[in-house]
């Protein structure tokens, strides 16, 4: 490998930080925290929801809204994390909220090791090679019995171990610090030097890399960071219903859903995926009774978005009120050291 | 000598795009790259950038072959390329832009200031994106990206292209007072004239070989008319 000079700057690296976006975030988190004294229990099952679906959605928007790699395999790493969670908790007897973690790193694990074989992958190729991951998996699971074959698993006995008041609340908990950890971590990582060098993979691979950015660094990072919290959503999501299958599990449902909520909400921004995603729940929640024509205002609404307000509900508010609640670029400066 | 391909073949899958080029070049000079389109100039850049992994031959660079090296290795080894068309990032503002020059983390002589110095318009536009300003100013992005990342080396692969004369003559102007301070550079270009009164010698290549080498000062005009649009 060829000697690379000494680091030696004349300059620090001093980044401004708008704390709106952060100061509603963690005044809207304090709120949530206590949320689980007063809130019904069926309603803590729809803020998992809605979390778990934050998450994911702010995971794929990582690597499809800011990296420039679209995913249509995200089920793999749901699957992944929420099959860790269920195998872990049934087979050694650990605290379903703790497994949540270790599905996030089953998930990472299979990233790390997918990730060779899908980086040569480009464009269109390689949003199918993560689902052929995704059928692979859902294979695999299928065809053992150890994984509960095409019945699936349930927590129930597992579950039974933990109180009762404690059990939707805990997995409350959890899901509301993922949810938090997400957003920060995604956006301190976007504001970093490394946020710019993913935004140029983005724009152009081959001019990031001329300018010394290690794109298949960058790639793997980002691709192991959305897989670990798309498998720690996945848990999340599971552990909400305790019981998993692999149908409902590993399919590409997922990832259209995923698309859905990011398009609409405004991809490539940090408060996109927020918006889409409480967006998707008011029209479920609204328009569900209606049966098959709900999957139908669904697809329009969807198509009208594309076609009126290609940025997004997030894009279209942030032009016309020129608010960024987490901006991610133009306010780095230097200032000499 | 800083840079010495020797034999060099590469190509894109099978079409084969250069036929065992040589080259030289010293310290602190300048090159013209001259040729028609499609005769293998960017290609050649692109190779010694790392961009194109060649098929045989040699790049030895301070007598190290690079010549299977990543372009971020290469990089951070010195050379940087102003690439065809500018490309620059079209998410980030021109200091962003800048800024990524210095991703290969070298000894910094090259600085913000230093940059704004060179091109004093782009210090008004430092917070607007990129692709918003015209194509000279874009240029001056360009050039001042890669000079951020403190180059031995600097590979200029059609500057003029798309650009008003005047503008072409300011940026030329800009690039001869930064090698004064010792940076070599190779220039490819299109338009002839420009490209030698810039440069300390000049190679002509035609179909992926170099068939016409020569300084300023004995450029023949005809030999090199032949040269460029062969028989």
């Amino acid at each position: 490998m060829p000697d690379t000079p000494q680091v030696k700057s004349s300059f620090s690296w001093q980044i401004k930080k708008p704390i709106a976006g952060p100061i509603i975030l963690a005044l809207a988190a304090v709120f949530c925290a206590v949320f689980p004294l007063f809130g019904s229990t069926g309603t803590l099952r729809l803020m998992n929801e809605i979390m778990a679906l934050m998450i994911m959605a702010q995971a794929w928007n990582l690597l499809a809204g800011f990296t420039g790699f679209v995913s249509i395999g995200q089920q793999a790493f749901i699957g992944i994390g929420a099959y860790g969670l269920f195998v872990t908790s049934i087979e050694t007897g650990l605290n379903p909220f703790a497994a949540v973690f270790l599905g996030g790193l089953a998930a990472a694990v299979v990233g790390i090791l997918s990730a060779p074989a899908l980086f040569r992958l480009r464009g269109p190729y390689f949003a199918i090679g993560t689902w052929v991951l995704a059928e692979l998996f859902r294979i695999v699971i299928l065809n053992t019995q150890k994984f509960g074959s095409g019945s699936g698993l349930t927590l129930a006995r597992v579950i039974k171990t933990i109180p009762r008041e404690y059990r939707t609340s805990g997995t409350y908990w959890v899901a509301l610090f993922l949810t938090v950890f997400t957003i920060f971590l995604v956006y301190f990582l976007l504001r970093s030097r490394f946020g710019l060098a993913v935004r140029t993979v983005r724009d152009n691979e081959a001019s990031a890399e001329s300018v010394g950015v290690n794109i298949l660094r960058i790639k793997f990072i980002v691709f192991i960071i959305s897989a670990f919290l798309t498998g720690c959503a996945g848990a999340i999501s599971y552990l909400n219903t305790m019981f998993i299958n692999p149908y409902a599990t590993f399919s590409v449902e997922w990832s259209a859903l995923l698309i859905f909520v990011v398009i609409i909400g405004g991809i490539g921004t940090i408060e996109g995926p927020f918006i889409g995603v409480l967006f998707y729940f008011f029209l479920r929640e609204t328009l569900s009774d209606f049966g098959t024509w709900y999957i139908i205002a669904l697809g329009l609404v969807a198509i009208a978005m594309m076609l009126f307000v290609p940025n997004g509900l997030w894009g279209m508010v942030s032009k016309r009120f020129n608010i960024n609640l987490f901006p991610t670029g133009a306010t780095v400066v230097m200032k000499k050291g | 000598m800083l840079l010495e391909i020797k034999e060099l073949k590469a190509g894109y899958g099978e079409i084969q795009a250069l036929f065992g080029v040589e080259l030289s070049l010293e310290e602190g000079s300048t090159l013209a790259l001259i040729g028609a389109n499609g005769a293998g100039k960017s290609s050649l850049l692109r190779c010694i950038t790392g961009l194109i992994r060649p098929t045989g031959g040699q790049i030895l660079y301070n007598k190290k072959n690079i010549a299977a090296y990543r372009p971020y290795d290469i990089s951070a080894m010195g050379i940087a390329m102003v690439p065809e068309g500018r490309r620059l990032f079209p998410s980030l503002t021109v200091e962003e832009n800048l800024i990524m020059g210095q991703c290969n983390k070298r000894e910094q002589e090259w600085t913000l200031e230093r940059v704004y110095d060179l091109f004093p318009p782009l210090k008004g536009f430092r917070k607007r994106m990129g692709t918003e300003l015209s194509g000279g100013q874009q240029q001056m992005v360009a050039v001042g990206r890669a000079l951020m990342s403190n180059p031995r080396l600097l590979l200029c692969d059609e500057l003029s292209l798309g650009l008003a004369p005047v503008v072409i003559k300011d940026i030329y102007r800009t690039l001869e007072t930064v090698t004064k301070t010792g940076l070599s550079l190779i220039i490819v270009e299109q338009d002839i004239n420009q490209a030698i009164a810039a440069s300390n010698s000049f190679l002509c290549i035609r179909e992926g070989e170099i068939v016409l080498s020569g300084t300023r000062e004995n450029a023949d005009r005809n030999l090199i008319a032949k040269a460029y649009f062969g028989n």
